[in-house]
């Protein structure tokens, strides 16, 4: 390809970022110095590098992390070094709300504005770091610094969050949670000594029933010893000896459903992947968790690290996958620290690359870092995303199972999924079925956030009752009434305080026509705006479609408008009318949109409006 | 290529001994061009050719396309001959995908070849020497008897003009003074006619030596017709505006200067006179009016109605046996260009055209878009860093013909000692004052794309052009 | 390119559509189905030389035992497969997004739309009077957006792009089809001057940093023009006339004729109103360039018109 450039050079910063990453350019056609006697006679017509196109988002990220933003030179030279045309590049990196295309500051602060950070008095400090420091995108005096609202940073059990980003030689990216008006100023102000966040610790600590979170909190998250002393990778041994076909068989016997939100039968996916014919075939972990008020991935990524990577890599050995990728989101910098901890170690152990535990099987495992797109939590978004495209979802069928990543054959599991695994290995996959109902199996984490005394992840069987489990947690602070509960994030519903008596299994969910999506608990007491609440989860759509389809792309525009008619008290045409307006909005989004982001996008306003009347005549 | 193909045992023997002659020949001469030499002549790394032998030979289908880079040299037809070899030593001709495909630069350049406007053809490429039958068919139908001897090809009549051989000359939609090489010569050569007509929709360079200009049509848009694509395709243009003031149309002016010369043509339409055409040649007897509408076109060659007309050329050669003849290897030898380079022309000048221009640029430089930016002398930046010229500079360019200033900018594409012009911008660099007229004997066609040049730094108030940007439109000239 | 070495024979699948039995090749759409039985689907971001791109989802259709409806224009025909294409679901969705398309996008050229927005009683309306041009709308922050009071319906607005002689990008009228960056791109001219930036509400076509066509990769080549069902993209020509209310397409005449610049023989319809070529374009079905053009066929047609009748 012919690719007209702009006639800029990049920083040598910039072009070090990109070539530490890519390596050195082979030619003049590439970026590299030009020789007169060769580059004259011979042009490699880009095709290797365009097989190179899943490296761009990490290249993006190389110039994001070093500079602060992607300058049209930037650009340039991204473009010359990978043969991509500079549209397709500008495409790529304008999609994402984590890499910026205009002059920025290097460094950002991200504060969470969403719902479970409103609970806990995101609002406030948004207001007083708009009066302290400026408005949203105001530059401090020394040009280092700037801030910006962010969805939910998932750190929802001690909100309100806010996220440091610092670009440069060394780049760090830091999660500070709670952050107090003083922490974030401070933070901004670049002092010394504010500390950032440790792992979550689960209350449930010691309780001997925990099966997925029972090393979290008791092992150091960083030491494979510590993770191989507390039964680590004694599953993969016990997969090894079931062989793959094995390893399917106890998987389906288990009847393990993705916990991801769709709750597909594992086994069945598996089994799928194993016997497509095509090569390669690609194991992803959907770490890309960014539903609002799901933090259960990261309690998990950054406690127990070491849980995920061999999970994978029973999966892998299960399938005949070779390559595995974590997509996880960008906003999950301690996770990513402790994954590559992880990942690193098990490379020198033996435990990935090839021949492990001398089995003579292979399975590599990378990292791909996500920046900031919550639709790229829908399986095919990732692909493209991971492919170097922008994270738009494509149209099913096919399916991933056939043509997934790069086009071939994928599995696409979350991580708790994923870490189920390691429970029916060591329980076979029947004694793992006991626990739970009938039609769903096995442990289930759930992410307690809102008005709730004690926020966090619970480890439950499927079964019990949503008010047991929000009882577990200790209920919402005292002298205060449940006003509503929302049930699977943004992306769920709500249920009323009378409702709290429904069983949490997907079958009883289902049948009470609600969901229990990412596991998520959202408690709303009595002090809550619902009307606030039900604005942000509009915009929350709004700014996370990806924009491909229309029902999507204006159909969470108009939804927002008519939400703030209703909040505003200026209804157009009366209440009624825009109640059905909202619906019909809803009918299209759900019926006529590409994927499950538009699908779901009126969700949790039409259960506020149809089952907590949210805006009936006296209600808030 | 050829020679690496060969010694690698990848050339398709099969194919070889089924369908071509001469082979054994052709393989004895190509060994002496072994990588090392290619490299040693070329400039291109023995790897690079290797790399591209085994990819073209191990192909399933493989297809060379080219244009008058292998064309336009003094050894034009050799080149195309290598080409042909090269390709029957893979037997990548005559099926799907695969082949040899000149692109013609003109919209009707094969077709003014397929009505016979060429020097030793009559339409439907039937032999004025040889085809004594063809002639006789001919004689008849036009009711005058066809003379049996070649006709001139251009460089021929240039040389009849200037021997005082040539002494008369119609020319149709055609602007040689600004077109052919070493274009001081052809302007001297065609102003000293004894009588000049020229048939254009512009009043061009070549019109303003003429004795009579007939305004014509814009034929592809003004009149009724057909022309023939580079792959033989045969499509209808078609009227969708009258010509402008007295301008007439071609067929028009044609039949009327029969009639003032004593024929009564009667003003045929086009399809009378596509129908005429037909009946004498068979490659085109099955393309009536209404199977073209229908098929958008046909491929010739088209013998008889309900025939699909024939994407392929040389299918015959996979028949078993083969129908016809043989294909023969011609082994050539590899020759520079006529003109070397040398201390005093030091620059190797190579010519050939930009996407959104055309030719001469009589119909091109009628509308502006980004990408019309002028003349300019394009040269590798360290030819550029070495006369320490900027780009956007005007320089004095000298052959050994002529002198012309021109614009002179850095392209990467190039490499030293090479540089690139087009001969768009006329008016403005008159680039083919500096090429030479060295032929082809075979095609008569020039060397457009070699010649020697010097590029000279102007002194102080030396220049007398006008930058592109500066240049005066003249709307309709 | 058709070919009897490349035609396979093909197996023939049987569905129903809106209870009648159609027999389509294996691989066809079920909008391939509807138009065997002449079922009228609206289409928008269909384009018969593009792969479907179903992002306009005007041709969803009611497959029985899916779950949501299921674009036409992409999702293939299976053996068995029971299509409704006017049930009330069906019909709902329709006219939702034609409402909401409507509501956001100046449909004023886009030819289709006046009768699409009749036939689902659209009332784009309903939303509410439409926000003004936003001067910034190509530098929004990707997933950030300003809060709303709701009183005035979001739009896609913003001024024209004039940068160039040949033609206008007017993205107040562009539905995002995708059909332009497809032609630009890997499907047909591969010089991807365009992409989609941005994303969600804000989503756009642009060059890399909105730089305009003269600094981007663009070879004015009009196949984005070609594809264009909206008029976002418009010959300047075009543009030019209908700014002066001078566009009388009702008078103009289409005359096919073959480009007079290279061999490659692209058939040109030649658009024609007062003696004078306003547009060009190239039919979609003709197999030799599928209504794909260079600079000179697209636009090199002012030399025919630019000549005072000749010098004598």
């Amino acid at each position: 390809m012919d690719i007209k450039l702009l006639n800029v050079a990049p920083t040598e910063d910039e072009k070090e970022a990109v070539d530490l990453l890519l390596g050195p350019a082979l030619s003049g056609w590439d970026g590299g110095e030009r020789d007169a006697l060769t580059d004259t006679r011979v042009a490699e017509g880009g095709h290797e590098s365009r097989e190179d196109r899943h490296l761009l988002l990490p290249v993006l990220w190389a110039v994001q992390d070093r500079i602060g933003y992607i300058s049209a030179p930037a650009l340039a030279y991204i473009s010359k070094r990978m043969t991509i045309a500079p549209a397709e590049v500008y495409g790529v990196a304008s999609f994402y709300m984590m890499l910026a295309t205009e002059p920025t500051p290097p460094r950002v602060l991200h504060v969470c504005e969403d719902i479970a950070c409103k609970c806990l008095g995101s609002d406030d400090l948004i207001a007083t770091l708009q009066e302290r420091f400026g408005p949203e995108g105001a530059v401090s005096a020394d040009g280092r610094s700037t801030w910006h609202r962010s969805p939910c940073l998932g750190q929802c059990d001690r909100g309100p969050a806010v996220l440091m980003m610092e670009a440069g030689l060394e780049p760090f990216t830091r999660t500070y949670a709670p952050a107090s008006t003083a922490t974030a100023l401070a933070v901004l102000s670049e002092e010394e000594g504010v500390a950032g966040t440790e792992p979550s610790e689960p209350y449930q600590l010691g309780d001997p029933s925990l099966r997925l979170l029972r090393r979290i909190g008791v092992i150091d998250p960083l030491s494979l010893d510590d993770y191989r002393a507390k039964g680590g990778y004694d599953a993969l041994r016990a997969a090894v000896s079931l062989g793959p076909a094995g390893v399917i068989r106890e998987i389906k016997d288990s009847r393990l459903m993705g916990r991801g939100g769709a709750a597909f039968p594992t086994g069945v996916k598996w089994e799928a992947v194993a016997q497509q014919p095509a090569r390669p075939k690609f194991l992803i972990c959907n770490a890309d968790e960014s539903e609002p008020g799901t933090f259960k991935d990261r309690v998990i990524m950054e406690g127990d690290p070491c849980s995920l990577v061999e999970s994978m890599t029973i999966a892998g050995y299960a399938m005949g996958v070779e390559n595995g990728f974590i997509y996880l989101r960008g906003e999950y910098p301690e996770a990513e620290r402790a994954l590559q901890s992880a990942i690193d170690q098990a490379y020198d152990r033996g435990l990935l690359g090839d021949d492990i535990m001398g089995e003579g099987f292979t399975f590599d495992l990378e990292i791909r870092r996500g920046a900031g797109a919550y639709i790229c939590g829908e399986e095919t978004a990732i692909f493209n995303s991971i492919e170097g495209y922008r994270g738009e979802p494509r149209s099913k069928p096919p399916f991933p199972v056939e043509k997934g990543v790069f086009q071939k054959p994928t599995a696409i599991n979350n991580v708790e999924t994923l870490i189920n695994v390691l429970d029916v290995i060591r329980r076979s996959g029947p004694g793992y079925a006991e626990t739970g109902t009938t039609g769903s199996t096995g442990m289930k984490l759930f992410c307690l956030s809102g008005n709730i005394e004690r926020p966090g992840v619970y480890e439950v069987p499927f079964g019990g009752t949503l008010r047991e489990l929000i009882d577990l947690a200790g209920g919402v602070p005292d002298g205060r009434e449940i006003q509503a509960v929302l049930l699977g994030g943004a992306a769920g519903s709500f249920v009323r305080p009378d409702e709290l008596d429904i069983e949490l299994s997907f079958e009883a969910v289902r049948e009470a026509k609600t969901t229990l999506g990412s596991g998520v608990v959202m408690v709303f007491d009595d002090t809550v705006n619902m009307h606030g609440i039900l604005q942000r989860i509009a915009q929350f759509f709004r700014n996370e479609s990806c924009g491909q389809c229309v029902p999507c792309r204006v159909g969470t525009v108009r939804q927002q408008e008519a939400l703030a008619r209703l909040a505003s008290g200026k209804p157009r045409g009366g209440v009624e009318t825009e109640l059905e307006l909202i619906a019909e909005i809803g009918g299209c989004m759900r019926d006529a949109s590409i994927c499950g982001l538009g699908q779901a996008a009126s969700s949790a306003v039409e259960s506020a409006i149809d089952r907590l009347g949210v805006f009936k005549e006296g209600a808030r | 290529m050829a020679n690496e193909i060969i010694q690698a045992g990848l050339a398709n023997m099969a194919f070889i001994e089924h369908s071509t002659e001469n082979f054994e020949n052709y393989k004895a001469h190509v060994a002496e061009y072994t990588l090392e030499r290619a490299e040693e002549l070329t400039g291109v790394p023995a790897e690079a050719i290797r790399e591209v032998a085994h990819a073209y030979a191990k192909a399933d289908r493989a297809m060379i396309s080219w244009t008058l880079g292998i064309t336009e040299h003094h050894t034009g037809v050799d080149n195309v001959l290598s080409l042909i070899s090269l390709a029957l030593v893979c037997g990548h001709v005559g099926r799907y995908g695969s082949g040899l495909n000149p692109l013609r630069g003109q919209n009707n350049v094969q077709g003014g070849g397929d009505m016979g406007a060429i020097p030793n053809r009559l339409p439907g490429f039937q032999d004025i020497e040889n085809d004594h039958a063809a002639r006789e068919k001919f004689s008849k139908a036009y009711g005058v008897p066809i003379r049996d001897r070649y006709g001139w090809h251009l460089t021929q009549m240039f040389h009849g003009m200037e021997t005082g051989e040539l002494k008369y000359c119609y020319i149709i939609g055609e602007n040689p003074a600004q077109s052919d090489a070493d274009s001081t010569r052809v302007r001297k050569l065609l102003g000293g006619l004894d009588f000049l007509v020229v048939q254009d929709i512009f009043a061009t360079k070549t019109a303003e030596l003429a004795d009579v200009i007939l305004p014509g049509s814009a034929s592809w848009c003004e009149s009724n017709g057909t022309v023939t694509n580079s792959e033989r395709r045969v499509q209808r243009v078609r009227k969708a505006l009258d010509p402008p003031g007295e301008a007439m149309d071609d067929q028009w002016i044609l039949a009327e200067l029969a009639k003032r010369l004593g024929f009564a043509w009667d003003y045929p339409t086009s399809e009378d006179i596509w129908n005429e055409l037909r009946s004498l040649s068979p490659m085109h007897t099955g393309m009536s009016y209404a199977r073209l509408e229908e098929l958008g076109g046909i491929q010739w060659p088209c013998p008889e109605d309900g025939h699909p007309g024939s994407p392929r050329l040389h299918e015959r050669l996979w028949a078993d046996p083969v129908q016809g003849m043989l294909a023969t290897f011609v082994p050539v030898h590899d020759r520079p260009p006529f003109e070397a380079t040398d201390a005093e022309f030091p620059i190797r000048l190579t010519t050939g055209r930009r996407l959104e221009s055309y030719n001469t640029g009589v119909q091109t430089e009628k509308f502006t878009s980004p990408l019309h930016v002028g003349e300019f002398l394009e040269l590798c930046p360290e030819d550029m860093e070495r006369m320490n010229l900027e780009d956007g500079e005007i320089v004095r360019v000298s052959s050994r013909r002529g002198a012309v200033e021109s614009p002179v900018r850095t392209d990467v594409r190039l490499r030293p000692g090479l540089g690139f012009m087009t001969y768009h911008f006329p008016d403005q660099v008159d680039v083919n004052v500096l090429t030479i007229d060295a032929v082809d004997e075979k095609s008569g066609t020039a060397e457009f794309k070699a010649c020697a040049i010097k590029v000279e730094k102007l002194a102080e108030g030396e220049q007398t052009m006008t930058a592109y940007a500066d240049r005066e439109l003249v709307a309709g000239d | 390119m058709s070919d009897p070495v490349m035609m396979m024979p093909k197996r023939m699948v049987e569905l129903e559509v809106d209870g009648q039995t159609v027999k389509v090749f294996e691989g066809e759409t079920i909008l391939d189905a509807c138009n065997k039985v002449e079922i009228d689907t609206p289409t928008l971001c269909f384009g018969e030389t593009l792969q479907p791109k179903n992002a306009c989802r005007v041709c969803v259709v009611e497959v029985e035992g899916a779950r949501v409806l299921q674009p036409s224009c992409s999702r293939k025909a299976e053996a068995g497969m029971k299509v409704h294409t006017n049930s009330e679901r069906v019909r709902a969705s329709r006219r939702m997004v034609l409402e909401l398309l409507a509501s956001s996008v100046d449909l004023s050229t886009t030819s289709v739309a006046p009768e699409y927005l009749e036939a689902y009683e659209a009332r784009p309306e309903k939303f509410g009077p439409q926000a003004p041009p936003d001067t910034h709308r190509d530098h929004h922050r990707a997933g950030h957006s300003a809060v709303t009071d709701g009183q005035l319906a979001a739009t896609v607005y913003q001024g024209i792009k004039i940068d160039n002689e040949l033609y206008t990008r007017d993205y107040s009228k562009c539905i995002l089809c995708y059909k332009c960056v497809d032609a630009c791109g890997e499907q047909w001219q591969n010089t991807f001057a365009i992409s989609v930036a941005g994303r969600g509400f804000d989503a756009r076509i642009s060059t890399e940093f909105v730089v305009p066509l003269p600094e981007s990769a663009c070879v004015y080549c009009g196949n984005c023009i070609q594809v264009c069902p909206t008029g976002a993209l418009m010959f300047k020509s075009e543009h030019d006339l209908r700014e002066e209310g001078e566009w009388r397409e009702e008078e103009q005449t289409v005359t096919t004729t073959i480009c007079t610049y290279c061999g490659v023989g692209c058939n040109l319809e030649l658009h024609v109103q007062d003696n004078s070529i306003v547009k060009v374009t190239s039919p979609p079905d003709h197999s030799i360039t599928h209504g794909n053009l260079c600079i000179k066929g697209r636009f090199g047609f002012q030399h025919a018109q630019a000549r005072d009748g000749a010098k004598k």
